[in-house]
């Protein structure tokens, strides 16, 4: 027996005694796992499943066990995925620190920076945010005017943030700062860490055009950050911030925006995949009445079916080390899309039961439908609009002469 | 299912493309355009791509081949696609080859597959009946007689029906007209008494023909596969032909592609590289988003193809994905290969308008987007 087959057959067998019964049904919104300082566990199992996932390191699987992490393979990491994946298993653990900063800090930090920060990020104990996005700066985010001004052994940290997810829920962020206005926009920023809890800071929730959010505005009033804080070197930041958009994106990805299904998946409702709720809507039987809509679909479950294998290939490829750096670009912007065709497909389907705001006459499902369909029009905004990524794709990817050099400054 | 290429694979399709770069580069293609050739291929190229043993890249050792599988005849095709390179792989190797390996007797395989695979024998399928691809509607008829059947009706786009030596013909022996019921697949040498060819040059400078088969008498021996049942048999035989299909069209536009990108980063206008401008950038990184979705499922498919667990539903669907996928962006590539070009690409003489002819042709044989999109549809039940 190979060397993976018995950690598939140890996996297994850890997972099947392990992993308790209600971590293996589908995830319910208000039952994901974000840890943090006062982490909340509405379902008890959640607690006792991620304990024991990030006794392992399993929680983050690749990382290097000096600092708490799985330090599995990358072929091995598959092999836990899928066997995951085969009990159905809810992740025990879902955060911007697994998915954003812990990524680029291993890259990027001093070993001081990740013995610190690493471990927490592994077992849950700090729930991370993301300080990028300014009023003035959202695609050109290398504009940025937060400003951290050096006083002694501080910075002193002013301005503000927007679209902070969870800021109001987070226990530290990591941010983007200038610590330099008389440079070329990218040569002046610097990449920090501080806690949410320092004096000065203040965060107000945003309402979407789908109702309430977990986005923020966050606004620093002279608040105090060690320098020891700064990752990185000053002043180089950008490299670090582009980095871990990249893993951002691969993030989204993950979140299942951008998998491929073309069915939104862990729902028994009429409304789970589109050609069932055309049909369902339109009281047909065997096949969809609607002929231009019935085309509408093939082509859009085709084209996810296509992006589904397309996800796989660069999965395939990266493990063979082949694969183009951008197509974290290139999976975000066609899952982002993807995504927003699914709801106005949807929408189609259903009719005027899909467009009820709230109240009686619809049902909860059919509510949903219209509070997603409206938040789907985000996908191509956040993480870098789709425009922003075919810049990347034709830059990066094929090469095409750069057309930022005339508006670098 | 793999969906990277293996290292033979790998190999095999940088031997292709070394040969059909050199040796049949889309030149050729216009000459045998420009000198009306009377096959509408380059026998000389045939006769080397013969002995590479391209025609036997999916045929059993048994009968003569090189047990390649698809995957193999996938990356041959992908290369032939880049040079638009006119040859029998089509009709006799992917279709014909395919069709008698799948469907035929012990006999039947033996006396064809190495006369295929040797390049004695070319054969083409005779189905279409009309101008729009529909393989359970058929005319044709085939009447019992004392000693077999007796064959009546016409046949359109039979490529390199001119000449080829033997058909496939598709026939009705019972049911209604549209039944996929009574079908049935029949040998018929093109010499027979009875059989009228008429060559039909096409837009993409290959050729097909029109068949009309009036009284055309054969033996029970000639029947491939089951009597009026042919058609289950038959759906496959076009899978396979539409995902090799698919290949050859990912290799041309694969190549579209490359010219566009070389031409963005060559030519000035406003004193600037074209390619500097994001209306034109846009577009670009959309083919590339586009075209690697087709990479994937053409490898997806041709992989479903060698794997013998895989089912016929799920080859079926993944041919119409994969057709569908790839008529639609050959289209945008070949339309969008002349815009990018301006004038220079309307011209005759530049060569990417031979893409945009291929095109067309490709995405008509065997069913357009729109028909493997109505079929995907049925095939998932709504």
């Amino acid at each position: 027996m190979s060397s993976q087959q018995d950690f598939r057959a140890a996996t297994r067998q850890w997972l099947e005694s392990n992993c308790p019964e209600s971590m293996r049904t589908p995830m319910v919104q208000d039952e994901i796992v974000w840890g943090g300082r006062n982490p909340s566990f509405k379902n008890p199992d959640s607690k006792l499943w991620l304990e024991r996932m990030a006794d392992r390191g399993w929680t983050c699987p690749t990382w290097p066990t000096e600092y708490g992490g799985g330090g599995l393979s990358k072929d091995e990491s598959v092999v836990l995925r899928q066997e995951l994946a085969r009990i159905n298993a809810r992740p025990a653990l879902t955060s911007f620190g697994i998915g954003m900063l812990g990524p680029a800090l291993l890259e990027y930090g001093s070993h001081a920076h990740k013995l610190e920060h690493i471990p927490k990020i592994v077992r849950g104990e700090i729930r991370w945010c993301q300080g990028y996005s300014e009023p003035g700066s959202g695609s050109d985010l290398a504009s940025l005017s937060t400003k951290a001004e050096l006083q002694g052994e501080n910075y002193i940290v002013n301005g503000s943030k927007v679209w902070t997810s969870y800021a109001d829920k987070a226990d530290w962020i990591f941010c983007l700062v200038r610590t330099d206005f008389d440079v070329p926009k990218h040569s002046g920023i610097s990449f920090i860490l501080f806690d949410m809890a320092s004096e000065g800071i203040s965060t107000k929730p945003i309402q979407l055009i789908s109702g309430s959010s977990p986005f923020c505005e966050t606004f620093f009033l002279d608040v105090k950050v060690p320098t020891a804080n700064l990752v990185g070197r000053l002043n180089e930041g950008w490299t670090i911030a582009k980095r871990l958009l990249q893993h951002e994106r691969t993030m989204i990805s993950s979140f299942g925006l951008a998998s491929g299904q073309s069915d939104r998946g862990g729902t028994t409702s009429t409304v789970a995949s589109v050609e069932g709720a055309a049909m369902h809507y339109r009281g047909d039987k065997d096949s969809l009445s609607d002929p231009v809509l019935r085309d509408e679909i093939a082509q859009f479950k085709i084209d996810s079916e296509a992006f589904a294998y397309t996800s796989q290939r660069s999965i395939e490829e990266s493990r063979q080390g082949q694969g183009p750096n951008a197509t974290s670009s290139m999976l975000k912007n066609y899952g982002c899309e993807l995504n927003k065709r699914r709801y106005e497909l949807l929408l189609k389907a259903i009719g005027s039961q899909g467009l009820g705001w709230e109240g009686e006459g619809f049902a909860d499902d059919e509510l949903l439908v219209t509070r997603e369909w409206l938040r789907s029009k985000g996908n191509s905004i956040e993480g870098g609009t789709s425009e922003v990524q075919l810049n990347v794709i034709a830059k990066r990817v094929l090469g095409l002469p750069d057309i930022l050099s005339i508006s670098k400054k | 299912m793999a969906l990277v290429l293996s290292e033979d694979q790998q190999l095999l399709k940088d031997a292709a493309r070394n040969f059909c770069q050199q040796r049949s580069p889309l030149n050729v293609l216009r000459e045998l355009r420009d000198s009306k050739d009377e096959t509408g291929f380059d026998a000389a190229i045939w006769k080397q791509m013969l002995e590479l043993g391209w025609a036997g890249m999916a045929v059993p050792e048994t009968y003569g081949g090189f047990q390649f599988g698809y995957g193999g005849l996938g990356v041959v095709l992908e290369e032939t696609g880049r040079t638009l390179t006119s040859s029998p792989l089509i009709s006799t190797v992917l279709i014909c080859a395919t069709a008698v390996n799948e469907l035929g007797s012990d006999q039947q395989k033996a006396s064809l597959l190495p006369a295929i695979v040797g390049g004695e024998l070319l054969m083409s399928l005779a189905l279409d009946e009309h101008s729009l691809h529909n393989p359970s509607h058929i005319e044709t008829t085939a009447s019992r007689t004392s000693d077999g059947f007796e064959l009546n009706g016409s046949k359109t786009f039979v490529l390199d029906g001119h000449v080829a030596k033997k058909f496939i013909v598709v026939a009705r022996s019972s049911g209604d007209r549209d039944s996929k019921e009574g079908i049935s697949l029949f040998l018929v040498d093109s010499g027979s008494t009875g059989v009228t060819v008429a060559r039909t040059r096409m837009v993409d400078s290959r050729n097909a023909a029109k068949i009309s088969l009036d009284k055309v008498t054969v033996t029970e021996a000639a029947v491939l596969g089951d009597l009026d049942k042919g058609f289950v048999g038959l759906d496959r035989v076009l899978d396979i032909a539409r995902i090799g299909l698919a290949a050859e069209m990912l290799g041309s536009i694969r190549e579209v592609f490359e010219r566009i990108l070389e031409y963005l980063k060559q030519r000035e206008q406003f004193g600037v590289l074209i390619g500097s401008f994001q209306g034109l950038q846009h577009r670009a990184a959309n083919m590339y988003t586009e075209i690697e979705l087709c990479k994937s499922v053409v490898r997806a498919a041709l992989s479903a193809l060698d794997d013998s667990e895989k089912s016929g539903q799920g080859i079926a669907e993944l041919a119409s994905i994969a057709k569908a996928k790839l008529s639609e962006v050959f289209m945008l590539v070949s339309n969008e290969g002349i815009q990018m070009h301006g004038g220079i690409g309307m011209t005759d003489e530049f060569d990417i308008g031979f893409f945009l002819k291929r095109a067309r042709v490709a995405q008509q044989f065997l069913g357009d987007a729109s028909f493997h999109r109505d079929r995907y549809a049925s095939l998932k039940n709504f």
